[in-house]
């Protein structure tokens, strides 16, 4: 799909305010990227400054969030057609597209080159691709083109435990690899359980989400094979070295509740019917819940995760003994 | 041309936070430059 003419400020539209700013940065998907780059960074085990451990994690966050500035700027036009985001301050005129975008592009630069600097190369490279990842390739090409929009343009999200590990370590193990793969697949049960109740916005505004182009008992399905995968992958870290007790006891009790969710919602009609969600997160008419708890939950299962194995090294609890 | 926001004092209190914002942002883009070189110096 081509890009509508972006919204012009609107007469009468509100001052934008300096909380409009903040929130072009999208705090609340920041705060995950944070948490799993924290994790990454403090799970590579290679001692590390303090301030320069803090430097490495304000330019992870500044990168994310200058990527979803540009996310915000590039897909005005679609936001203000759908009512979960014609709130956001692009698309209701408070901030004009082209500040959005060089915000976006300030903060992009500055964190890669601050990265570049101050922690290495290789963490400065992988945070530049991660940035175009999500700004060029999800957001401009893979979002309004493919029906597997979320499920490439994943990666994005699930490069920043390696962006951690990288700036820790100056190098990418194995186990780095694991925590992506981890964000990875998470990610399609995440945002189809969503798109599930907001599949109307998705096909007002042209965005071949999954419930739109297949329809919904087909998303529920691969959902529950999502989740069935994600299981047992994110019980991997404690036997690879990587987690401890703590962990598996953490990971086994969450995947097993994930899958239980992913099972109802599979059962259910969830999406089936229009007009389920009315644009909230949250707050969903009956027909949708099974989708909006395990939407809501698998924000949960991540944040557990990996406060888990961050708690667990930042203590120095062992791995366990099969996985070293 | 005159701005229609001028005049508006909601308009002008969100100017002055914007403004407030771009300077300390400013003062901590600098604040963390002399940081980062100080360790850097350190050999840390």
């Amino acid at each position: 799909m081509a890009q509508a003419s972006p919204p012009a400020i609107l007469v009468g539209a509100p001052a934008a305010s300096w909380r409009d700013y903040l929130d072009l940065l999208k705090p609340r998907v920041m705060s995950l990227v944070v948490l799993s780059a924290v994790t990454g960074l403090v799970c590579a085990g290679a001692p590390m400054n303090p301030v320069l451990a803090a430097v490495a994690i304000l330019c992870i966050t500044l990168g994310a969030g200058g990527s979803a500035a540009l996310n915000m700027g590039y897909d005005s036009d679609i936001d203000a057609l759908m009512r979960r985001t014609r709130g956001r301050a692009v698309p209701a005129g408070r901030i004009q597209r082209s500040d959005a975008m060089a915000l976006g592009v300030a903060l992009s630069l500055f964190s890669v080159a601050i990265m570049a600097l101050a922690i290495n190369l290789l963490s400065a490279t992988l945070l530049a691709f991660t940035i175009v990842f999500y700004a060029v390739i999800y957001t401009r090409w893979l979002k309004r083109r493919t029906v597997q929009n979320i499920v490439i343009g994943g990666l994005a999200g699930a490069l920043p435990p390696l962006v951690g590990w990288a700036a820790a370590s100056g190098a990418v193990a194995a186990n780095a690899w694991l925590l992506v793969a981890i964000i990875f697949v998470w990610t399609p049960p995440h945002f189809w359980a969503l798109s599930l109740y907001t599949s109307e916005d998705y096909a007002r505004a042209g965005v071949p989400m999954m419930p739109v182009v297949k329809g919904a008992a087909s998303t529920r399905r691969q959902i529950l094979l999502y989740s069935l995968a994600l299981a047992p992958l994110s019980v991997a870290p404690a036997f690879t070295g990587l987690g401890g007790p703590f962990y598996l006891a953490v990971s086994l009790a969450a995947g097993t509740l994930f899958v239980v969710l992913a099972v109802r919602l599979a059962t259910s009609r969830a999406g089936d019917t229009a007009g389920e969600g009315d644009g909230a997160l949250y707050d969903v008419k009956a027909a949708s819940r099974t989708a909006r708890n395990l939407f809501a939950f698998s924000i949960l299962y991540l944040f557990l995760l990996f406060t888990t194995l961050l708690a667990e090294h930042a203590l120095g609890v062992p791995p366990l003994a099969w996985g070293r | 041309m005159t701005d229609p926001n001028l005049d508006d004092p909601a308009a002008a209190k969100a100017r002055r936070g914007r403004n407030l914002l771009l300077a300390l942002s400013l003062v901590a883009f600098v604040v963390l430059v002399f940081v980062i070189t100080l360790v850097k110096k350190s050999g840390a």
